[in-house]
């Protein structure tokens, strides 16, 4: 499997639900194109939950830097909900962790956004 | 890492197309000989992430997807260590041209971060210009602890 994505409302905040591999090529674009129809629609806060994430590699890795960049440049905010530890390691390791702010909780993280 | 004193050695080499299915491909039958070797589940997902990272490089860097270049790929298992060379068929290029992707003005780079992931992963990493014109990559994993 790539990836899948399912997206829902809770409030104001848009949550992604991410399964699956974020790797060069599908995985990777589906995520762009994502990212990028929620700053079309201006959607502002986007929590991308990575629950179900099972492998992301660098192409991933800098898709989500991109994600939070267009995001943050258009006045919202992209926020991440229920790292692996695999994910959560590469983004320590990448330095991008303090970056990113991340959530384990899904009620917390759209209090967050308040 | 685990102890494997029962391993059959094992080579794999195989001159794959410039493609992306060649990473899946690359990266199975890496990751299949690891496990047979006794490697852990974290090392199996490190070795799979740097080969994958690797063969990335030597498609869309290096042979830029050519349908005339091949990705050369070979695997040893020797039992005290894994072994992977991945070369392309490309311009080669600065290996010193690479930004730290752990600089703050850096860090919401998009790109640049396969080499730093192979080398996190990897206990060894070497990269050579080929006389050839392309690039080799060779990876090493200890699979005892030394």
């Amino acid at each position: 499997m790539s990836v899948k994505l399912t997206t829902r409302q809770v409030g104001d905040v848009t949550v992604i639900d991410v399964a699956g591999r974020i790797t060069l090529g599908e995985g990777s674009s589906v995520l762009r194109d994502a990212m990028r129809d929620m700053v079309s629609k201006n959607q502002k806060k986007i929590l991308l939950n990575l629950g179900d994430v099972s492998y992301i590699d660098s192409s991933g890795i800098g898709e989500l830097v991109s994600g939070f960049t267009t995001v943050t440049n258009s006045g919202g905010a992209l926020k991440l909900l229920n790292l692996n530890k695999r994910v959560k390691d590469l983004l320590q390791i990448t330095k991008l962790y303090t970056v990113f702010d991340v959530h384990e909780d899904e009620a917390g993280a759209i209090r967050s956004f308040a | 890492m685990q102890e494997n004193a029962s391993h059959t050695p094992e080579t794999i080499e195989r001159f794959l197309d410039s493609t992306l299915e060649s990473v899946d491909s690359a990266e199975e039958l890496a990751v299949g000989m690891a496990q047979r070797a006794g490697m852990d589940e974290d090392g199996l997902m490190q070795i799979g992430m740097a080969i994958r990272e690797s063969v990335v490089n030597a498609v869309v860097h290096g042979n830029r997807y050519s349908a005339h270049k091949k990705v050369h790929f070979a695997v040893t298992s020797d039992g005290r260590r894994f072994t992977v060379r991945i070369g392309d068929e490309g311009e080669g290029f600065d290996f010193n041209a690479i930004p730290d992707p752990l600089a703050p003005e850096n860090l919401l780079r998009t790109s640049g971060r396969g080499i730093f992931l192979i080398r996190s992963f990897m206990d060894d990493f070497q990269m050579r210009r080929l006389e050839s014109g392309g690039t080799e990559v060779t990876l090493v994993k200890n699979l005892v602890s030394t």
